[in-house]
């Protein structure tokens, strides 16, 4: 077990099991998927859970990211990244938190910011939790996020 | 709510609703997005006008448009016109039957209700749809220092790095809020520190290089820093000529896909670099060199997602970001003459050249309009990226020249004269 202190942009408690992107992670590329198709009968089946789309992240491709704790460097790509985000989490197909390791991007930092807002769920946003959070998480293991930015690994 | 920022007399009134709860809300949205990256203060947008990233009237986007409509029922309305990203949509461009029922019925439905929505909101006008809103033909072209709230990575980078305008990379909605308020958290590529290089680009190649394969493998390594690169001189020379113009495009919009660059340096040719010089480079910034085999290597890696990777190509779509008027000359000079050296009337694989409206109503005045059309290939205003998203498109073998539709669909990847070559010869 482990602990490290991160500074929470967007407070909150949350329990989930790790999913790790060492590289940046391309929202719209990851969601899109989901989000068009999850709800369209036979096109959708494959995305129930919210399965990564982004064939350019050999970390997450095809791995289901709904309720998951998503552990990432920072965010990258389409500057539609934040409402995706947004969107991901007002339809409820979001991760349960994101945990990043360095700054959060400004694209990530708006779908956090959105949500926090205007829906009526926010998504627990942790950042600077520095490069050993990243290389300690792995896939699976039990993650406890606190209100003051305190996360455990286990 | 707590928050950190200095705000004005003014602002502060917003925040506390003097103007109704929705524009308090849009402000408290930007306040905290501005503590989020320890902004000090709030600057003015000096910009005419904005541009939103955000065109398409996907199903899906639900809580968009409710989002949307509160602002329109809250009297919370862009105090400056703006364009906004192309459309998902031309029945112009090929598809089937089956096609048109899953765009028109299951995914696009909402994209008259989103339109008008867009319309109420501040949009220019309906030719105000593109990625390349600062071309000409366009006319939302941005002034050196001017402070924007856009979004769409392609435009952020271009206005920043091309243009000298200054602007975060907003996310879509957000870049609608600073556009509503006036204002936007005053961080980042809108600061001098935030301007400097912490990347130096070596380019040591023996051959001009491929500007989206340049820009991938930029934005692959730097992600979201500012990169400053030399040795561009010559292959670009040292002014912002339109074909130099066109070639930053693309090479700035696979920075921006490929990574998440918002603002590049070219040594003395982009409007910061030829003032400062190598004063806009920060201290201890670090060294990346690239000549042939690293192009290759990043070139090669690129993953092909075709079921049969030996299949022949189905579709082809050229412009993404959209074409400029030279290019679209350009393309369209190398199109017929390929054609003709290789004995064929047509193009051999369906193909879609993309531009902004104004652009392409530009082109179709020009006698090249009737040639291009000649060749069968289909000039759209559409947007390639998203008319790809969706099941049926990635059972599809499509090709591109670009990196960004590349990054987002199941396209395949080929550079510009290897994309001429397959679709001016005779397919085998």
């Amino acid at each position: 077990m482990k602990q490290f202190k991160g500074r929470p942009v967007v407070a909150g408690k949350c329990e989930a099991e790790a999913l790790v992107s060492h590289g940046g992670f391309n929202t719209l590329a990851s969601f899109q998927g989901a989000l068009q198709f999850g709800e369209i009968p036979i096109l959708g089946s494959k995305y129930k859970q919210t399965e990564c789309d982004d064939q350019n992240n050999a970390d997450l491709y095809r791995k289901p990211m709904l309720n998951k704790a998503l552990c990432l460097p920072q965010t990258i790509g389409s500057t539609t990244g934040g409402m995706v985000l947004y969107c991901a989490n007002a339809l409820g197909k979001a991760p349960s938190c994101m945990l990043f390791s360095e700054h959060i991007d400004s694209l990530a930092a708006a779908g956090a910011v959105l949500s926090a807002v205007w829906t009526e769920k926010p998504m627990v946003t942790v950042d600077c939790l520095g490069d050993e959070f990243l290389s300690y998480v792995k896939d699976g293991m039990k993650i406890t996020v606190e209100e003051d930015g305190t996360v455990t690994v286990e | 709510m707590d928050y950190k920022m200095q705000l004005t007399d003014e602002q502060l009134a917003l925040l506390n609703g003097s103007k109704g709860e929705t524009m308090a809300k849009v402000m408290k949205t930007l306040v905290m997005y501005g503590d989020a990256f320890g902004a000090e203060k709030m600057v003015p947008v000096t910009s005419e006008k904005g541009h939103l990233v955000t065109s398409f009237g996907l199903k899906v986007m639900k809580p968009v448009y409710d989002l949307m409509d509160q602002l329109i029922a809250g009297g919370a309305l862009s105090g400056q016109k703006f364009s906004v990203d192309p459309k998902p949509l031309d029945p112009n461009v090929p598809k089937g039957l089956l096609d048109n029922i899953v765009f028109t019925k299951l995914m696009y439905s909402m994209q008259d209700n989103y339109d008008a929505q867009l319309n109420k909101l501040g949009l220019i006008d309906k030719n105000s749809y593109t990625c390349t809103c600062y071309m000409d033909e366009v006319g939302n072209k941005p002034n050196k220092g001017d402070i924007l709230s856009w979004a769409e990575s392609s435009a952020v980078v271009y206005a920043n790095s091309v243009l000298g305008a200054k602007c975060n990379r907003n996310s879509g909605i957000i870049e609608l809020f600073g556009s509503i308020i006036g204002y936007v958290p005053y961080f980042g590529l809108l600061t001098d520190e935030g301007r400097k290089a912490t990347w130096i680009i070596e380019v040591n190649t023996t051959k001009k290089p491929e500007a989206q394969v340049l820009g991938s493998a930029i934005g692959m390594k730097v992600m979201e820093d500012v990169p400053y690169v030399k040795g561009m001189n010559k292959w670009l020379g040292t002014e912002l000529t339109d074909d130099v113009c066109a070639y930053l495009k693309d090479f700035g919009a696979a920075t921006a896909s490929n990574g998440a660059v918002g603002l590049y340096h070219i040594a003395d040719l982009t409007p910061e670099a030829k003032e400062a010089g190598e004063d806009i480079i920060a201290e201890g910034a670090k060294v990346y060199v690239i000549d042939d085999a690293e192009l290759e290597r990043v070139k090669n890696n690129y993953p092909v997602m075709w079921k049969d990777k030996n299949a022949a190509p189905e579709l082809c779509f050229v412009g993404c970001p959209h074409l400029s008027l030279a290019q679209l000359n350009e393309w369209t000079d190398n199109v017929v003459a390929g054609l003709k050296k290789n004995g064929l009337k047509k193009v051999s694989v369906p193909t879609v050249f993309t531009a902004a409206p104004g652009v392409k109503e530009a082109f179709e005045k020009t006698a090249k309009a009737k040639e291009l059309a000649d060749t069968g290939v289909v000039l759209s205003y559409i947007c390639p990226l998203m008319y790809m998203n969706n099941p049926l498109c990635k059972k599809k073998n499509v090709i591109t020249n670009s990196n960004k539709l590349r990054t987002y669909t199941t396209s395949r990847y080929y550079t510009s004269d290897e994309i001429l070559d397959i679709i001016t010869k005779e397919v085998k």
